[in-house]
C-alpha cells in the first residue's frame, strides 16, 4: 500500500517536471505559425526557420563561441583552484571552497547588476570577452566541484610512488595527477558548457545586442513575434543539453569502473 | 666509516605528538631488516622519512655516507613498495615498470630490455600490456615490487607490502622476496606488524614500541632471549610471571614464581638478591612428565587441555600460579585434573627487569 503511494508520488513529480518538455518539443514540428495546439499537420519548417534565418544563426553561433570561450576559461581557472585546495597547504581551505563556490547560490539578478558595472568599468561590456567572462563566473563552480572530487579519488600513494621513483614534483603532475584527473576536467568542462549554454539572466545584464545567445534570443522572441521556431530552439537546446549530459554520466560510470576495479581487496 | 643507512638521534613530532624518540639505527648493505611493532609505534613514520616523504624534527639520516635528510623522495634512489600497491593505474604494466627507467632517462631500447627483463624475473612477462585493474592482488604485488627494483635503487622500502593478500600467497611472496634478496643482494627495509613475517624474512628484527626501538637482534636471539617484557610478549608466545629473585650465584638465578614453586634461570648481568623482576618461559620449551638430569622441574595440576590440530595446550595451575604449556599431539595422554610434573631447561627461560 504504502509502496504504490511511494511510486504514485514519484511518477507524479517526474510528470510534473517533465509535462513542459514534452509540451514544448511536439510544436517544433508544427506547420501552423501558432505556437499552439491541435497541431494541424507536422513539417521541418520552423527547424528550417531556425537553421536559416540570419537572427537564429547568430545566435547559435553566438551560444557557441560564448560557451566555448567560458568553458576554457572556467576549466583551467577552476582546476588550478581545485588543484591549489587540495593539498591543505593553504589556510582556511574551507572558507575559500566556499567562496568559490557561491555564483551557485547568488541569485543570477544580483550577479548580473554586479558583472555589469564591473565590465562597463573595465570597457567590457557588450563584448564577447565581457560576456565569456560573466558566464565562466558562473561555470566555475561546477569544474571545481567536478575536478576536486576527481582530485580527491587519486590516491596520494600513487604520487608518492612516482616520486620516489625518481619524478620530480612537476613530472608527478604531468605523468600521473593530470591524467588521473582528466574524467572529472571533461566532466566539469561538460557542465560548464551546459550552464552557459542556457543562462539568460546574466546575458541579459552584460551582452549587447551583438552577442545574442540562442537562450536570450529565445527569451526576446517570445516577447516580440511569437512563432514556434522556439520550439524548435528548445528542441535543439534539449538535444544538445542531452547528448552533454549523457557524456558525463559515461565519463562518471567509466570512472567509477575503473575505480572499483584498483580497489587493492580484490585479488 | 658510517654504516649504510644510519638514523642518528631522529625524533619526529607532529605537532606537540612525538612518533619517533631519538632513534638510533644502522642497516649494514645488503641486509634485510624488519621494523616490527604494533600499530602506531612509528614504523610507517620511519620508512617516510627514510623515503624523503617526512622531514625527522630532529637528527640526520645518512645512506652510504652522505646525510640525505634533506633531499626530496626523487633524489633519494629508493624503491618504495606501498602497502596498497600504488600502481599508476592509467598506465599498462610495461608503462608502470618503465616510469621509473624514463625518470632516469635511460635510452629507450634499453628501457624495453630491462623492463622485459624485469618482468622475466617475477614470471609475468604475458601481463605486460595490462592494466593494474586487470590484475589480481598478487600479480599487482609483484609488479610494485617489480618497478621498485627495476632501477636499481640502492634501497628498497616496503610498507607492509604483503598486507592485503590472503595467508597462503602471503606466505609465497615471503619466499620470493627473500629470495630475491638473497639473489640481487638488495637492501631491504621491511615494515610490518606480522611477527612470523618478520621471523622468517629477516636478517635482523627491530622490535618498536612508542617510538623506541626495543631490541634490534636476529630473529633467533629475538625469539630466545628478548631483552624486554615487551619483546618477550610481542615476539610469539610466552608465560610472563611477575617473580622475585631470591639469590644470584655465578650467572645462576634462583627465582620465586609464587605458590611455593621456584626454579633456576640464566640471570644476564646487574639481577640482584631481592629484586622483583619477570620471569618469560615460552610454551613450547615446557615438557610434561619426564625431568631430565639438570632441568627445572615443578609440580602442577592439568586445568584444560586445548586441541588445536597439530599441538595440544595443557593448562597447567597450582593454586594462583599457573602456565601454558604447548606439547606435541601424540606425547602423551593428559587427562584434566591429574598431577604432572612440567620441566624446563634454564637456558629455556628468562629473567627480564625492564
Ligand atoms: N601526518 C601525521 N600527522 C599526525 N600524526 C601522525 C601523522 N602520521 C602519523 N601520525 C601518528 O604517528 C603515530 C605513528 O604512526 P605510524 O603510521 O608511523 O605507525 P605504524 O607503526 O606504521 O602503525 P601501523 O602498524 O598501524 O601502520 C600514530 O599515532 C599516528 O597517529
Ligand atoms: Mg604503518
Amino acid at each position: 500500500m504504502f509502496r504504490a503511494l511511494q511510486f504514485t508520488f514519484g511518477a507524479a513529480i517526474v510528470i510534473f517536471l517533465l509535462m513542459p518538455i514534452f509540451a514544448i518539443l511536439p510544436l517544433a514540428f508544427t506547420s501552423s505559425v501558432f505556437l499552439n495546439y491541435p497541431i494541424p499537420a507536422y513539417s521541418m519548417r520552423w527547424l528550417h526557420e531556425l537553421t536559416t534565418a540570419d537572427v537564429w544563426r547568430t545566435s547559435i553561433v553566438n551560444s557557441l563561441i560564448i560557451g566555448g570561450g567560458a568553458t576554457v576559461f572556467a576549466t583551467v581557472l577552476g582546476t588550478l583552484a581545485s588543484l591549489g585546495m587540495r593539498k591543505g597547504a593553504l589556510p582556511m581551505v574551507g572558507l575559500l571552497r566556499t567562496l568559490f563556490l557561491l555564483p551557485m547560490v547568488v541569485p543570477a539578478v544580483v550577479l548580473g547588476v554586479g558583472m555589469q558595472i564591473f565590465l562597463v568599468r573595465l570597457g567590457l561590456a557588450s563584448t564577447y570577452l565581457g560576456v565569456i567572462i560573466a558566464h565562466a563566473v558562473l561555470c566555475i563552480p561546477f569544474v571545481i566541484v567536478s575536478v576536486s572530487a576527481a582530485l580527491q579519488g587519486i590516491d596520494p600513494s600513487i604520487e608518492r610512488a612516482a616520486s620516489s621513483l625518481g619524478a620530480p614534483p612537476v613530472t608527478v603532475f604531468r605523468r600521473v595527477t593530470l591524467p588521473l584527473a582528466v574524467p572529472g576536467v571533461v566532466s566539469g568542462a561538460i557542465f560548464a558548457f551546459a550552464t552557459s549554454l542556457d543562462e539568460v539572466v546574466l546575458t541579459l545584464f552584460v551582452a549587447g545586442p551583438n552577442q545574442r545567445t540562442l537562450a536570450r534570443q529565445m527569451f526576446s522572441s517570445i516577447r516580440e513575434n511569437i512563432n514556434p521556431t522556439v520550439a524548435a530552439a528548445a528542441l535543439l537546446l534539449i538535444i544538445g543539453t542531452l547528448c552533454l549530459g549523457g557524456l558525463a554520466a559515461l565519463l562518471r560510470w567509466r570512472q567509477k569502473r575503473s575505480a572499483l576495479k584498483t580497489a587493492p581487496s580484490a585479488i | 666509516m658510517r654504516p649504510f643507512i644510519q638514523f642518528e638521534s631522529v625524533s619526529k613530532a607532529f605537532g606537540s605528538v612525538t612518533v619517533v624518540n631519538a632513534l638510533d639505527l644502522a642497516i649494514e648493505k645488503g641486509e634485510f631488516v624488519s621494523l616490527l611493532g604494533p600499530s602506531g609505534s612509528g614504523k610507517t613514520t620511519i620508512l617516510m622519512m627514510l623515503a624523503g616523504f617526512e622531514r625527522p624534527t630532529q637528527g640526520a639520516i645518512y645512506l652510504d655516507g652522505r646525510r640525505i635528510d634533506h633531499l626530496p623522495p626523487y633524489r633519494r634512489q629508493m624503491g618504495v613498495v606501498f602497502q596498497n600497491y600504488a600502481l599508476f593505474p592509467h598506465m599498462s604494466v610495461a608503462e608502470n615498470v618503465a616510469f621509473p627507467l624514463e625518470m632516469q632517462r635511460v635510452p629507450r631500447a634499453e628501457i624495453a630490455e630491462r623492463v622485459e627483463r624485469a618482468l622475466d624475473m617475477v614470471k609475468l612477462k604475458q601481463l605486460k600490456d595490462r592494466r593494474p585493474s586487470q590484475l589480481s592482488g598478487g600479480q599487482q604485488q609483484r609488479i610494485a615490487l617489480t618497478r621498485a627494483l627495476v632501477f636499481e635503487p640502492s634501497v628498497i622500502l616496503m610498507d607492509e607490502p604483503l598486507g592485503a593478500l590472503d595467508k597462503q600467497l602471503r606466505e609465497h611472496m615471503q619466499l620470493e622476496i627473500r629470495e630475491l634478496h638473497k639473489r640481487l643482494g638488495l637492501t631491504i627495509v621491511f615494515v610490518t606488524h606480522d611477527q612470523s613475517e618478520a621471523l622468517t624474512m629477516s636478517d635482523r628484527i627491530a622490535v618498536f614500541n612508542a617510538g623506541r626501538i626495543e631490541q634490534i637482534d636476529d630473529p633467533q636471539i629475538i625469539y630466545d632471549t628478548p631483552r624486554t617484557r615487551f619483546v618477550a610478549e610481542f615476539i610469539g608466545e610466552t608465560n610472563l610471571i611477575e617473580a622475585k629473585v631470591a639469590s644470584v650465584d655465578d650467572h645462576v638465578a634462583r627465582i620465586s614464581l609464587g605458590a611455593g614453586l621456584s626454579a633456576r634461570a640464566h640471570a644476564g648481568n646487574g639481577l640482584s638478591a631481592g629484586q622483583t623482576a619477570s620471569f618469560s618461559l615460552r610454551p613450547e620449551r615446557i615438557r610434561l612428565g619426564a625431568v631430565p638430569e639438570g632441568s627445572n622441574a615443578l609440580d602442577m595440576t592439568i586445568a584444560d587441555c586445548i586441541y588445536h590440530g597439530d599441538h595440544m595446550r595443557v593448562q597447567l595451575t597450582r593454586d594462583d600460579f599457573s602456565l601454558v604449556a604447548r606439547c606435541e599431539r601424540l606425547a602423551g595422554n593428559w587427562t584434566v585434573g591429574a598431577s604432572v610434573v612440567a620441566s624446563f631447561d634454564p637456558s629455556d627461560c628468562t629473567v627480564l627487569t625492564q
